[in-house]
């Protein structure tokens, strides 16, 4: 255990090491300063907008930001639905895929524009090559660059003096993928393709195994779909079974590489944010609220993973850790950590069947998710989401020092509030309403393999996860039937757009206000104590939130687990 | 100054609980959304509790918990009353001041008194010239545009010493329901009926009219969607048991339901707002809006006048500087006799600095003449018997007076007064110089205290003097202000104003003279003095009747203190959600997953009496946080982030532990008394 505790370790101290520098070069890029890359890539880069006809300096309001937002992510949604239903006829089809049924296709189309990924199809039997590299890959580069150009647009919201102008949706879209997303793949997919994943435009090889019997091994270009579905928080695997699948994570450095790429943008944006305010303590306490938040989830996971089921150790008189449902190369804890991880970080890709996990640990990663995965969370997505926790926190803080509320010398008021309780809605509306419209009928909650409260966590999950975009699967959930296609492509699209469009609204009428001077009156908000009540607002308004469900879920299995291990 | 309380507090108790009564009429209940929900699920349980009635199915837990639930709404509708019925004693008492009474009119400014035409008060419109002579009532607010009169203000200001009142200059304002106790005044109205200064200031003490300050709006919005958020959570709950294979009754769940929703913030909400406005006019300022007052919490920079704010209005003796070969003593006698005549609040000061020095030793020399000050000789003092003269004054006109030259040390010292921003005097005996008084600017008592807490609140002080920058500076730096504006002008202070905004700060300023209109109606607070000009009260946002320049700060504190009250029990009702999930959830729970006891930490009896106990928690906290309402959350003016950590700990701390004690004592009771 020590050595696994002390690879942990390693890696938390790899993953600031790299994000620190990752978001200086953030900062000044969304600064439109000068970056190492900017002699390679401002060819490419005023060649796009030029084609496009874009003037990156032309600041856009918040409707107009919010605007191009939707109508690329529509653009994006049509695209791909297209091509999912026509993927039989189009070419780079060498297994003869079949054309995508409609709601499958709905499901699927909102779950890569949202950057949910959740996948209720299995890509190497549903998927085109085209699919997959056109569709899929783009789309997990579009997503991701959405979610960071919002949360871009956000901190200049908060930054500006009064301006109003929340920046170019364009230019940010741009730059993210071309400077961010872009160089980091190519890395990583190539350290990846190192390690031995696929990355192949050849069909499945059909071998014969040692048993005499013919066995299919599907492959592809997997490998360079990988790096961008870790790095942009879109999780969606090659193969259907992720980062379990040999070809997509076969070594220990794979893994550990793959765990890092989960977090490092979304820890990047915390000091690119402080950079940009124009004060990095600011960027600091969201890291070390969220890093908190995370480090107490991680080690509950560590904890009862590595303790075990007390049933199974009272039946076979043995201790040990739980091993059900992960791969033998990674363990308990390699496991744990890409749970925390990918549950933390709205990633959704998984490495072990989280099913299996202890009643505990889903909790953990119900209760990462249920927050509206703030604790670093998806790409931009997870900054401007945290913001959401800190607009309430500064509000009700600042009633207590007595002055009107403010953020960054932004007053906090009527409207900023009423916006922030819209956006809190998507996520009791989409986990608890659509959750409960599940156990009511019938054809919807025979798609749910368990009975009990492990069956309701399962339910809780898979809502849970598509509403907050993450897209990893608990398992034992029918994903595929029309109910649930349907309900999760509306849950995805709630968690999504619920967010973003209050939130760019915020950062408009933040935008607009000067400024205050900071006092003694005002109430910093980098000081510990700011950051203990940022946890305490996530913890209590999620909690207050998810208690109820949740304690007739995990909790209470959890509890008749640990009653019935007793003698 | 204070007021006698108006009202009996039995009387107000008993009037608060039946207005709570009369504000279950849904049209009111509308206006606070958590109570309105809570009603509607009260009568909704009520409607549960006949049916259960009528089917002779018991229903005894169902009828206490409907009863718990109206009286939670019947509580929150008390503080309200409560609050409300303190402002309306006052309001009556200003009511009866304001009412119709015959008036003389007069057909313009000039024309003579003999013209006047009896006419009632309501026919009055603004702009008519009115007549008020001796024992006169002033029938509407106006401007005094001929005569000179003495005032009896005490029905505004509750102060009996009359004031003047004259056309032109600063004074010329009048407020109507005064009464003129001497010689006469011609006033224009300035004021339609129904729009005039007590009319605006009954609507305020009454809560008639009080609009949701913008602080109370964005907190109002929070409050219906964790209502909202609630609803989510509990009517989803219901499929959750099913699917679990237990059924909850609708009665707890609607139990549930209330006990989470934020009624205690939300019960006591306007009753904290009205308590808030209440303080303020109890200390005598009116606010002409609900917004001012917030935005006094706001304040960073305070604009203060030196005269009558930092020091006293003149300049008062501090030290005698006897010349060589002079005892001090000697000096003070001088000094004490050369005063004698002198009636000016500085000639006082000298004598009152003598006799302290001297005590019982006070000189007894025959005075045989006096000679008053004459802007001629610019000089006062005595002729004593044997015919010495002692005189006072000015440097120049003491050494025109005797002659003499002072001794160099003397000369210094003068100098060093003058330098340090204090004015010196010389007294003479004869043609001898016998020294020279320190006259200085006196910072009042306190004044600094006051300006360290401001500065610990973050609130910026700045002196604004007429006084040229040396001697500014002096005081400036005795005061203890943070910064000082000399040889001011309405033009700089205007300026100043508006550098301090662009710099994102809030200013507060007070005010009084029609040249200080455009800076006051320029702060983002600005206190108009009561004794000031129209022009001056119509550009400021509040009033202050006892039209004392130091109220800003006690208008600062009380903005604040509304906000801190606000925000404190908002946390403490949130907070309090967690222990009464953990009363409620395991009951409703139990028939599931027997596990689920675990999470019953209070260790309630069973769970019909903790759901009732919760219900009944939920219920008296509000009637127990109503002092806390009506009298504002204790405020210490500290940095923010230690009055951040106070109140975190007190009320968000103190809200996650209280209702664990509370809500197991109450269960305790509820199976003595077995009530369920």
């Amino acid at each position: 255990m020590s050595r696994e505790l002390l690879s942990i370790l390693l890696y938390l101290a790899v993953l600031v090491a790299l994000a620190v520098p990752l978001g200086r070069y953030m900062a000044r890029l969304y600064r439109g300063e000068r970056t190492l890359l900017t002699p390679v890539l401002s060819p490419v880069e005023g060649a796009l907008y030029r084609l496009g006809g874009i003037d990156p300096a032309e600041g856009q309001s918040w409707r107009a930001y919010a605007l191009s937002v939707l109508a690329f992510n529509a653009a994006g949604f049509a695209l791909l639905y297209a091509l999912l239903r026509l993927q039989g006829v189009l070419p780079l089809n060498p297994a003869g895929v079949a054309a995508m049924a409609p709601d499958l296709a709905f499901n699927t189309a909102a779950s890569f524009v949202t950057n949910t990924n959740w996948q209720a199809y299995s890509g190497e039997v549903q998927l085109s090559y085209l699919s997959q590299m056109m569709g899929l890959t783009v789309q997990n580069f579009a997503s991701a660059a959405t979610g960071m150009a919002v949360a871009v647009a956000v901190i200049r919201g908060l930054a500006c003096r009064g301006e109003g102008r929340l920046g170019n949706f364009w230019a940010d879209m741009t730059r993210s993928v071309l400077y961010v997303l872009l160089p980091l793949s190519l890395v990583v997919a190539l350290i990846l393709v190192g390690q031995g994943v696929v990355q192949t435009l050849s069909g499945a090889v059909t071998v014969t195994g040692l048993e005499g019997a013919d066995q299919v091994i599907a492959r592809g270009p997997a490998a360079s779909q990988i790096a961008i579905k870790q790095l942009g928080t879109n999780g969606g695997g090659f193969f259907g079974v992720n980062a379990a699948h040999p070809f997509e994570n076969p070594t220990v450095a794979s893994n550990m590489l793959q765990s890092l790429c989960i977090l490092l943008i979304p820890v990047a944006f915390c000091f690119a944010f402080g950079r940009m305010v124009g004060d990095r303590r600011q960027g600091l306490a969201l890291f070390a609220a969220m890093g908190l938040l995370f480090v107490a989830g991680l080690a509950v996971v560590l904890w009862s993973e590595a303790a075990g089921n007390p049933l199974i150790a009272q039946i076979t008189n043995t201790t040990g850790a739980n091993l059900e449902g992960k791969e033998m190369r990674f363990g308990a804890a390699l496991s744990a950590l890409w749970g925390a991880a990918t549950t933390a970080a709205s990633n959704g890709s998984v490495n072990a069947m989280h099913d299996s996990f202890m009643p505990l640990s889903g909790l953990v990663f119900l209760v990462n998710m249920m927050i509206g995965e703030v604790i670093f969370g998806g790409v931009g997505a997870g900054l401007y989401g945290m913001l959401l926790y800190v607009v309430l926190a500064v509000f009700l803080a600042g009633l207590m020092v007595g002055r009107t509320p403010e953020y960054l010398g932004k007053k906090i008021e009527a409207r900023e509030v009423s916006l922030a309780v819209l956006a809190f809605l998507s996520m009791p509306l989409g986990i608890l309403v659509f959750s409960a419209l599940t156990v009511i009928v019938p054809q919807a909650l025979a798609a749910v393999q368990e009975a009990g409260p492990h069956g309701l966590s399962e339910v809780l999950y898979a809502y849970a996860s598509a509403t907050g975009n993450n897209g990893s699967a608990f398992g034992g959930f029918g994903a595929s039937d029309p109910f649930h296609t349907t309900l999760q492509g509306i849950a995805m699209l709630l968690g999504r757009y619920a967010i973003i469009l209050p939130m760019l609204a915020i950062a408009g009428s933040l935008s607009a206000k000067a400024p205050a001077a900071p006092t003694a009156g005002t109430f910093p908000t980098h000081g510990p104590l700011f950051v203990v009540l940022l946890i305490v607002t996530v913890v209590i308004l999620g909690g207050l939130t998810f208690f109820p469900a949740l304690a007739l879920g995990p909790i209470a299995e959890q509890l008749s687990l640990v009653a019935g291990a007793r003698p | 100054m204070s007021r006698p309380e108006t009202a009996a507090p039995r009387g107000l108790y008993t009037t608060a609980a039946r207005q709570s009564l009369a504000k279950l009429s849904p049209r009111l209940l509308l206006r606070n959304p958590v109570i309105f929900v809570t009603a509607v699920v009260a009568a909704l349980t009520t409607l549960l509790a006949c049916r259960d009635l009528a089917a002779g199915t018991g229903g005894g837990v169902t009828i206490q918990i409907t009863l718990w639930l109206w009286i939670t709404v019947l509580f929150a509708n008390f503080a309200e009353a409560l609050a409300e019925g303190r402002g309306k004693a006052r309001a009556d008492s200003l009511r009866a001041t304001g009412q119709e009474t015959r008036v003389k009119r007069l057909p313009s400014a000039e024309a003579p008194h003999a013209s006047a035409e009896a006419v009632s008060s309501a026919e009055l419109r603004k702009g008519q010239i009115v007549l008020v002579e001796a024992g006169d009532l002033i029938p509407i607010d106006g401007e005094a545009v001929a005569g000179v009169a003495s005032v009896n203000e005490s029905a505004i200001t509750g102060e009996s010493a009359p004031v003047i009142r004259e056309a032109g200059g600063d004074r010329s304002s009048v407020t109507g329901g005064t009464t003129v106790v001497s010689d006469w005044l011609v006033i224009r109205v300035t004021a339609d009926p129904g729009q005039s200064f007590i009319d605006r200031m009954i609507a305020l003490v009454e809560g008639a009219e009080r609009q949701k300050t913008p602080n109370e709006i964005a907190l109002s919005i929070l409050l219906t969607g964790l209502t909202l958020i609630f609803l989510f959570v509990v009517v989803t709950l219901e499929p959750f048991a099913r699917y679990s294979g237990t059924s909850i009754p609708v009665v707890f769940l609607a139990a549930l339901f209330v006990t989470l929703i934020p009624t205690t913030i939300g019960g006591l909400l306007s009753a904290i707002g009205i308590a808030g406005m209440d303080r303020l006019v109890k200390a005598n300022v009116i606010a002409k809006s609900g917004r001012a007052v917030e935005a006094a919490g706001d304040v960073d920079v305070l604009l203060l006048d030196k005269t009558g704010t930092i020091t006293f209005g003149n300049r008062m003796a501090d030290a005698f500087v006897p010349a060589q070969g002079v005892g001090e003593a000697r000096l003070a006698e001088a000094a004490w006799l050369a005063s004698q005549s002198d009636d000016t609040p500085e000639g006082k000061s000298v004598v009152a600095l003598a006799a302290r020095l001297l005590g019982d030793a006070l000189p007894r020399a025959e005075i045989s003449a006096h000679v008053a000050f004459s802007a001629q000789t610019r000089l006062s003092g005595v002729d004593l018997e044997q015919g010495t003269m002692i005189r006072k004054g000015a440097t120049d006109a003491i050494l025109r007076h005797t002659g003499a030259e002072p001794d160099p040390v003397l000369a210094g010292r003068i100098e060093a007064i003058a330098r340090s921003g204090g004015t010196p005097l010389l007294v003479s005996q004869d043609d001898r110089i016998l020294g020279a008084i320190h006259l200085k600017d006196i910072i009042k008592p306190g004044v600094r205290e006051r300006f360290a807490e401001l500065r610990a609140m973050g609130v910026r002080t700045v002196m604004i003097t007429g006084d040229n920058p040396l001697t500014a500076a002096a005081i400036a730096a005795e005061a203890g202000v943070d910064d000082f504006m000399a040889e001011a002008t309405p033009e700089a202070k205007l300026q100043r104003i508006r550098d301090e905004q662009a710099q994102g700060r809030l200013v507060a300023m007070c005010g009084d003279g029609s040249n200080d209109a455009p800076a006051l109606a320029q702060a983002d607070v600005g206190v108009a003095m009561n004794s000031g000009t129209p022009a001056a009260k119509e550009a400021g946002n509040l009033i202050d009747l006892d039209s004392d320049p130091t109220k800003l700060i006690e208008i600062v504190m009380t903005g604040k203190q509304l906000l801190i009250s606000r925000g404190a029990l908002t946390t403490f009702s949130i907070a309090n959600d967690a222990a009464k999930y953990f009363a409620i959830l395991p009951a409703l729970f139990l028939g599931a997953y027997p596990g689920l006891a675990a999470l019953n930490l209070m260790g309630l009896s069973s769970p019909e009496s903790a759901i009732l106990s919760a219900v009944i928690f939920n219920a008296l906290v509000i009637v127990a946080l109503i002092p806390l309402a009506l009298r504002g959350v204790r405020y210490a003016p500290v940095s923010a982030s230690a009055l951040l950590r106070r109140n975190l700990l007190l009320y968000g701390l103190g809200g996650l532990v209280v209702p664990f004690l509370g809500i197991k004592a109450i269960d305790m009771i509820v199976v003595a008394l077995a009530l369920v």
